[in-house]
């Protein structure tokens, strides 16, 4: 459960502390922490415009979502402590059941009859769907590592394999769940939230016609998968016996810096031309597979 | 001796389809089925829930040595169970399906249609009953010969009829292998039965054996390079024999194969690694191809393909497991296979079914042309979205749960894995997902131009609803979706028992034990999201209920004169893979440029098509070839009576040269 509310706590900060890092690099007063939350209940307040195009689907979209966002939430631990719901293989479920969410976010685009959105869903599924073997990868490696096969012993259980090297593996481990976290969340270097540009959009184009509550919703979801990735990086690099108050306060720095460095990357570097984007994502898998050979010559199966 | 002449009423019985007035056959054949599968339905549950072991119920005797005896072990009640229920709820939705042609065809036609029908369904379930050889390969003939009837049903124009044909000469290519494999076992055991598998096995090397039933058996279930039949046949079908071939026939593909490999008792691992590579580019390639299908009804049969690649993963490394004594992988990757089975059959023929109505109502199975059709027809939508996100493998629904196993026996078998086994499961683990991917590609693409958006045909637009007899029994296809996918330990217990009993790794209740507490969690968290989606969406109508809600038009960037034309369309949305998946997929454009001294461009067509490159290079190439050799001596065939007594004298001649210098 302290897994899951920690996830809550640090959504309310994290896309303040990207926004006030851009800020801050380049140069800008900027808002404070808290505007994004604020823009949140001013969505909230606010009414809805529906396309006439659209349907029922467009409709329950964002609420499936955020729905599958929560879902996924339940199933990280926090330090030694088990997650909400626990079992073998359940990052399979986690895995899955975000692309449910994805799913019903493209789906939600082509229901509105728009070039610009039906553009956006095909970028979205295109690398989406390219991204999916790199987790996997380094998931299975990770099982391979440990012997176990869930996100609550998998991290239990990584500082004491023995291993020396094993700092080696979960540097690369948060590197990709950062670059991971990056592309599912539609940041810099794949996508850029802040572009005006309709033709150059992926994620902001889906979401085009949405208003109000069902924003909202969009965000809030966006937010907490921020959190989620950022949770899963912290459970990666920290040893799960540590002290318990000492793990709320690296907890919160893990995020915080995860935060910070999205800030950076953004402020200081150009988005990729989008047929460059593929390439890109595949490199990820690509690592993600020599993490795997890593991990056969850590444990002396490949001499 | 009641099972026994039931039976054989039931398949007397068909023949009277002929004999009833036209008004009253549709009943006439439903009685019938709802008979056999009352019958046979409870044959295979006394058998799942261990009343009889094993259950033998002898037909007759016409010579020696070949016996129509229907046994039926666990594998076989699964089949039967599987079977009954698409043949069932396929006929259930025919009615409403085929009443426009009501007209138009004469009773004979229906009269063959429906008894090809019921034959379809009875051969499909002998074939799961029967294990000696020559009925075996009896009933897999009816059952080529009832699907290829069905298939031309519709056979007013010629690509159909051409379709059909070619399906049952491949048909009896894969049946001849199935024969050879048969005769070589008659000969080694002199018994002709999949009984004598264990004494040859036993003797002789198992890989030949296995590779010739392979081949033949592959045909059947679809897996790449002999698929080349399936994208063909199933659209041209009509819909519920679709949903049919598509969600059971070809599972008799693997029927075979898994009665083949149950005696298996070496070269396990060859065989496990040549199902499984096989099994991954069907599952890869297939959904790299439905993608760029324009036609609906096909981009669904390249979905089968996909999907008999995930059944053979499972397949391929419960083998593998066997071959290797890890019982959990080869208990988990059986068991995810055969759920795959069921799985894929409930799905399938509801997609089928639905692209069928959507048929059934704008004519048009080019997608291009649709659009909008969620509005017009919404219960046909959520069936076949509930069928898109189910064979996506998403949770809640019934594809995550043989997912889930198959990974699970990937993922468990990893710790201690030798070095090659390390690397094949970690490349099987990144193809799954990367088909899982795809597979969601493909169908936001299929449900998003089908159902949303707006209306891209006049067709598409005035699409009405479909009558409740094609909508009604569907919804039993999806209560079963759901109960597999929420209440996932029901289910796979039953599987689990098959595949322990069938393999005899009996024993293993610490693994099935601990799996159930998985799948009783997976259950649970299913239900968490179920409950919040619930929660969210009834807060949200209680938020929206008192604010300020309008409807306006979509977001046109500034451009209000926007029409259904330039939405996205199929080929728009897989633009972006299309240009990716070039190497593999070699999409071919047609545009004739527009010339320099062409001020007003004139009207012109676009056309993009792309080609099974399987098909070009393992079907249609070396055909042509030997047709163009075959051509070339055809020169000789002059017609004329004084050039043959020639080839004759040229003949004898060369016999006699030959007898001389005592070379013959």
């Amino acid at each position: 459960m302290a897994g899951f509310i920690l996830i809550v706590v640090a959504a309310f900060f994290f896309p303040g502390i990207i926004l006030r890092t851009k800020s801050l690099a380049s140069g800008r007063k900027g808002p404070g922490i808290f505007q994004p939350l604020k823009d949140i209940v001013v969505l909230f307040r606010k009414g809805s415009v529906f396309s006439n195009t659209t349907g029922i689907i467009f409709r329950i979209a964002p609420s499936v979502t955020l729905a599958t966002v929560s879902g996924a939430m339940l199933l990280l631990p926090f330090a030694e402590q088990k997650a909400v719901i626990s079992f073998e293989g359940d990052f399979i479920f986690f895995a899955y059941l975000l692309a449910l969410g994805k799913f019903f976010t493209i789906i939600a685009a082509l229901d509105t009859g728009s070039s610009f959105e039906g553009m956006g869903a095909s970028r979205e599924a295109l690398f989406s769907m390219l991204v999916e073997p790199a987790f996997f990868v380094l998931l299975a490696t990770f099982a391979m590592f440990t012997g176990y096969t869930s996100f609550s012993v998998i991290f239990n259980h990584f500082y004491v394999t023995g291993n020396d090297y094993v700092l080696i593996y979960s540097i690369i481990g948060a590197y990709l769940f950062v670059q991971i976290a990056m592309v599912e969340n539609s940041r810099l270097p794949v996508d850029d939230p802040k572009t005006h540009l309709e033709l150059t959009m992926i994620h902001e184009v889906m979401i085009l016609d949405y208003s109000g509550f069902d924003k909202a919703l969009i965000h809030i979801g966006t937010y907490l998968k921020f959190a989620i990735y950022g949770s899963l990086i912290y459970n990666l690099v920290v040893p799960a016996g540590w002290n318990i108050m000492l793990q709320i306060g690296l907890f919160v720095a893990v995020q915080g810096l995860f935060a910070v460095v999205i800030g950076f990357t953004e402020s200081f570097r150009a988005r990729n031309k989008m047929n460059k984007n593929p390439k890109f994502i595949l490199t990820l898998s690509a690592i993600a597979l020599i993490a795997f050979i890593v991990i056969l010559i850590l444990t002396d199966k490949l001499a | 001796m009641f099972s026994t002449v039931t039976f054989l009423i039931i398949l007397l019985l068909t023949l009277l389809v002929f004999a009833i007035p036209k008004p009253l056959k549709y009943h006439y054949t439903l009685g019938l089925l709802v008979a056999g599968t009352a019958l046979t339905t409870a044959w295979s549950i006394s058998v799942l829930t261990g009343t009889e072991i094993l259950k033998e119920i002898p037909l007759f005797t016409p010579a020696a040595g070949s016996r129509f005896v229907l046994v039926i072990d666990p594998l076989s009640a699964f089949f039967i169970l599987v079977i009954n229920i698409t043949v069932l709820i396929g006929f259930l939705y025919a009615r409403g399906y085929l009443a426009p042609y009501g007209q138009r065809m004469n009773a004979l036609r229906f009269s063959i249609h429906y008894f090809s029908y019921l034959w379809l369904w009875l051969s499909m379930l002998m074939v799961v009953m029967i294990r000696d050889g020559l009925p075996f390969l009896i009933v897999w003939e009816i059952m080529a010969l009832s699907s290829f009837f069905l298939v031309i049903f519709d056979a007013e124009e010629r690509s159909i009829m051409k379709t059909g044909i070619s399906y049952l000469i491949q048909m009896h290519v894969g049946m001849f292998f199935i024969l050879v494999a048969f005769l070589l076992l008659q000969n080694e055991t002199g018994k002709m039965s999949f009984d004598a598998l264990g004494e040859y096995f036993s003797v002789h090397r198992n890989l030949p054996l296995f590779l010739l039933f392979f081949a033949g058996f592959a045909i059947k279930a679809g897996f790449i390079p002999l698929h080349t039949w399936l994208p063909e046949a199933h659209p041209a079908a009509p819909s519920h024999v679709s949903g049919v071939m598509s969600g059971v026939m070809i599972k008799m593909g693997i029927y075979g194969i898994l009665r083949v490999l149950i005696p298996m008792q070496s070269d396990l691992l060859e065989t496990g690694v040549i199902i499984l590579v096989v099994s991954l580019i069907s599952g890869i390639m297939g959904v790299m191809m439905a993608i760029v299908q324009h036609d609906l009804k096909r981009l669904l049969a390249y979905h089968s393909i996909e999907n008999i690649g995930i059944i053979g993963i499972g397949l391929g490394l419960g083998v593998i497991g066997q071959a290797l004594g890890n019982p959990a992988l080869a208990l988990l990757g059986f068991s995810g296979g055969i759920l795959h089975i069921l799985n894929h059959s409930l799905f399938k023929s509801l997609l089928f079914f639905n692209a069928g109505s959507v048929y059934h109502a704008t004519h048009t199975r080019n997608m291009e042309q649709l659009g909008g059709v969620m509005k017009r027809m919404p219960w046909t939508a959520m069936l076949f979205l509930t069928g898109s996100l189910a064979i996506c493998g998403l949770p809640p629904f019934n594809g995550f749960i043989s997912e889930y196993l198959i990974y699970m026996g990937m993922f468990n078998s990893l710790s201690g894995a030798t070095l090659f086994h390390s690397i094949m499961i970690v490349g099987s683990v990144a193809s799954l997902s990367l088909i899982g991917g795809l597979a969601i590609f493909c169908f936001t693409k299929a449900f998003g131009v089908v159902f949303l958006g707006e209306p891209r045909s006049e067709a598409a637009r005035h699409a009405g609803e479909v009558s409740g007899s094609m909508i009604i029994p569907q919804l039993f296809t999806v209560a079963l979706i759901l109960l597999i996918g929420l209440g996932s330990p029901l289910v796979v217990k039953p599987v689990f028992n098959i595949v322990t009993r069938a393999w005899n790794l009996g024993g293993q209740p610490m693994i099935t034990g601990a799996f159930t507490s998985n799948l009783s969690q997976i259950s649970i968290a299913g239900g968490v999201f179920v409950v919040t989606l619930a929660v969210l969406l009834l807060y949200r109508r209680y938020h929206l209920s008192r604010r300020n809600v309008t409807a306006g038009p979509t977001w046109g960037c500034g451009y209000t004169a926007v029409t259904a034309k330039q939405q996205y369309t199929a080929t728009s949305f897989a633009y972006n893979y299309n240009h990716l998946a070039k190497p593999v997929l070699q999409t071919r454009k047609e545009i004739d440029e527009i010339g320099e001294s062409e001020i007003f461009p004139r009207r012109r067509k676009f056309v993009s098509h792309s080609d099974d490159l399987f098909r070009k290079y393992l079907i249609d190439r070396p055909v042509d070839l030997v047709a163009g050799l075959l051509k070339r001596i055809a020169v000789m065939q002059t017609g004329q009576i004084r050039h043959y007594i020639l080839y004759a004298f040229v003949f004898m001649l060369l016999v006699l040269l030959l007898a001389m210098f005592n070379i013959l």
